[in-house]
């Protein structure tokens, strides 16, 4: 930066003085000079660090590289999303996808969750209910305040080991069950022509997105307002069922029964994977709660009296003239909150969820013994991840900012 | 985090640290005044600290031989605890100059992992422990059980095999810390609990109704629980072997920490030896002469080591087993001090 700062005032100094003579003394060529040496040290910096770890490397007799990707780990992992186990021979190569997968859906999950329930709070914290209003405040205040390690450790240890074993399990019926070994829910199986479920939701989606967009123009042009909301949700939900009992109930649910130590059957939610959820959501929503609160509020009252003396009722006025404006202000730190929260999905190693940290950066780097490797892996995945989320919230910022015209 | 930083600090360590550095562990141990031993985070009867903070158990007394042999002195360590994933990196970037933490010897460990296996202090083998009100007698009725068990050890790859091997199912619930996975165990997250046998009884001790919980017969494994140093230091390696074998000989000899004065004076050319009365048999490895005097009388011939820790007089009472000396039916040989 400051190299740039120096060529910048070099250029207003070579105006006042146009001719210095020497070209050792020509502050542009020094500016130059001083970049280049920076470049080459940081340049050495790398190298030597690179070679000083493989020469060491050597001298154990270990070799720097990705190889062992594709040797058969020999573990298990209990969470995965794609098929995984020591008896296919499953490599490190597929841990490391495996914990990645793990990673992405609980940072997905718990970004949407947060987003939402922060929303809810920070609204709620400028309620005119005086309850309503001393809740959201102490909600945040406590969650906000609490390490989310030590969260994460209660909603494990204190909310979730002391439920019942699976012989005991708490039943709600319809083959959902609550034990100490998580949430067993009945699991959707596919039977042909189940896709054209799929392509309902998808068809639904489109015209509900393209209703909208024909309902906005229409009101911009003549005033006439259309239930946008209710069009979209008959189709989003109407369509797929239609289609469902159209190409013959190709929908099952397998139910899981209780048999020998466990269930068998349906699909398992483990207590790792809600706890970890529950605790990012719940101290990652404190914080947004607090950002949407402060862009509400940097919104000019000035704006609301406004909007109330032309006649706009109090949805209209939030939803056209306090949102769009708020968002602009909320939008950025929003994006950081949203990068907190991946990165303290790492945090899952505390309390045994198999994210990337725990399998790949664990037991993966323990057995295979490539520490090195394995760690630049898990970094620049979690650089990727970031500078992708932020790269889309830059874009959806880009957006909402205010345009000058 | 904290895991995090000490993985990346470590790696930072071995791209920075001058090379060449590897064969002189013991002129550090010696400049220093102090060894400094890599230990488990807390496993009764080998790595524990007592209520006043004083660390006590088998992989300890270890880690008090090896400072008495270099440095005249048992009280001369610091006990650095390492939970299962850090300890081989710990070792390796040189934040400790031995491992002793019931570690098993493994051909990959001994050899990619670049680590250098010494002398087996414990024979183990993996075993099970379930609640009792399961009724089970046998690990063979694991089928579809969850069973806890600590990440990164040879104990997560050994119950991979079992189950695979005897085709039964079974879900793995994997902790990073040891105490991490009892809890859990012990919450009833998991049918079963598995790890060495030495530590299945040293962790039942530990439980909130240990009489609720039975350890199953089945042995799945090969767990010969080793020290370790870092590859390229011979001399180093060396002196690690022998006080494990000097240990071993004494017990063997009758040498024990009440005794050792008197048989400083004892005829047989063997004990002589053995306790520096006869022949410089220190100097060859770089310590003092009198370095099997140090072990035993700071801390102890293998025998009273063991019972002290684990065996008859610890609460653990694990039998003498596979680890009684060669002449009494165990695997416990050293070779001769000559």
């Amino acid at each position: 930066m400051s190299t740039i700062g120096s060529s910048g005032r070099a250029d207003a100094a070579t105006l006042a003085a146009p001719s210095r003579g020497s070209f050792i003394n020509d502050p542009k060529t020094r500016a130059i000079f001083w970049q280049a040496v920076l470049v080459l040290v940081i340049a050495y910096l790398f190298y030597s660090a690179i070679e000083n770890a493989r020469a060491n490397l050597a001298a154990k007799g270990q070799v720097f590289g990705f190889d062992f990707l594709s040797a058969p780990g020999g573990f298990d992992i209990n969470q995965h999303l794609i098929s995984f186990s020591s008896e296919e021979g499953s490599t490190y190569g597929r841990a490391f996808l495996v914990g990645l997968i793990n990673t992405l859906l609980v940072s997905a999950i718990g970004i949407v969750l947060a987003t939402i329930l922060g929303f809810i709070i920070g609204i709620a914290r400028l309620s005119t209910n005086w309850i309503v209003a001393k809740v959201s405040q102490i909600y945040v205040e406590v969650l906000r305040n609490i390490p989310l390690l030590l969260q994460l450790i209660f909603w494990y240890n204190a909310v979730l080991k002391p439920l019942p074993n699976p012989r005991n399990a708490l039943s709600f019926g319809a083959g959902i069950f609550l034990s100490n070994r998580g949430l067993t829910i009945p699991e959707p199986t596919f039977a042909p022509g189940a896709e054209n479920i799929a392509y309902a939701l998808v068809i639904a989606l489109l015209f509900a997105f393209a209703f909208r967009h024909w309902a906005k123009g229409r009101q911009e042009k003549t005033g006439q307002q259309y239930p946008t909301g209710l069009v979209s949700l008959v189709s989003i939900v109407g369509l797929p069922l239609l289609a469902y009992f159209l190409s013959g109930l190709p929908l099952h649910f397998d139910v899981p029964v209780q048999k020998g130590f466990n269930f068998s059957g349906g699909l398992q939610v483990y207590p790792e994977f809600v706890a970890l959820v529950l605790g990012l959501v719940l101290y990652t929503a404190a914080f947004i709660a607090e950002i949407v609160r402060a862009g509400i509020q940097a919104v000019s009252r000035g704006q609301i009296e406004a909007a109330h003396a032309l006649g706009l009722r109090q949805k209209p006025t939030l939803n056209l003239v306090v949102i769009p404006q708020a968002m602009r202000v909320i939008t950025p730190p929003l994006t950081s909150q949203f990068l907190n929260l991946t990165k303290n999905s790492s945090l899952a190693v505390a309390i045994g969820y198999p994210d990337l940290v725990q399998i790949f950066a664990g037991t993966a780097l323990n057995q295979s013994a490539k520490a090195i490797e394995i760690m630049l892996m898990t970094m620049a995945v979690y650089l990727a991840i970031s500078l992708v989320t932020s790269f889309v919230m830059n874009v959806y910022n880009r957006r909402m900012a205010l345009v000058e015209r | 985090m904290k895991y995090f930083f000490a993985l990346l600090s470590a790696g930072l360590a071995m791209a920075f640290a001058a090379g060449g550095a590897e064969a002189q562990t013991l002129n550090q141990v010696k400049q220093r005044g102090q060894l400094i031993c890599g230990t488990n985070t807390g496993l009764a009867g080998f790595a524990l600290p007592d209520p006043q903070g004083n660390w006590a158990g088998l992989d300890i007394d270890y880690c008090r031989a090896i400072a008495a042999a270099v440095l005249g002195d048992a009280t001369k360590v610091k006990y650095v605890p390492l939970d299962a994933t850090s300890r081989f990196e710990s070792l390796k970037s040189g934040a400790v100059d031995v491992l002793v933490r019931n570690t098993t010897w493994t051909l990959s460990r001994d050899s990619a992992q670049g680590l250098d296996f010494e002398a087996t202090n414990y024979y183990d083998g993996q075993g099970f422990m379930v609640r009792k009100k399961m009724n089970i007698n046998s690990a063979l009725e694991l089928n579809g059980a969850s069973v806890c068990v600590q990440q990164g050890t040879t104990t997560e790859l050994n119950l991979a095999d079992y189950f695979r091997s005897n085709k039964m199912k079974y879900e793995v619930v994997a902790f990073k810390s040891d105490e991490e996975t009892v809890k859990a165990y012990d919450s009833g997250r998991c049918d079963a609990f598995t790890t060495d046998a030495s530590g299945l009884a040293a962790e039942r001790v530990k439980l909130a109704t240990p009489d609720d919980h039975v350890i199953l017969p089945e042995i799945i494994s090969k767990e010969p629980l080793a020290s370790s140093v870092r590859k390229g230091d011979s001399q180093w390696a060396t002196i690690v072997r022998w006080v494990h074998f000097a240990m071993v000989d004494a017990e063997e000899a009758g040498v024990t920490s009440k005794n050792v004065d008197e048989m400083m004076k004892s005829p047989n050319p063997e004990v002589k030896r053995m306790l520096g009365v006869e022949g410089k048999f220190g100097e060859g490895l770089g310590i003092p002469n009198d370095w099997v005097v140090n072990i035993v009388r700071q801390v102890g011939n293998y025998g009273e080591v063991f019972d002290r820790n684990v065996g008859a007089g610890s609460p653990l009472k694990l039998p003498r087993g596979l680890n009684n000396l060669w002449t009494k039916g165990g695997l416990q040989y050293a070779p001769p001090i000559r």
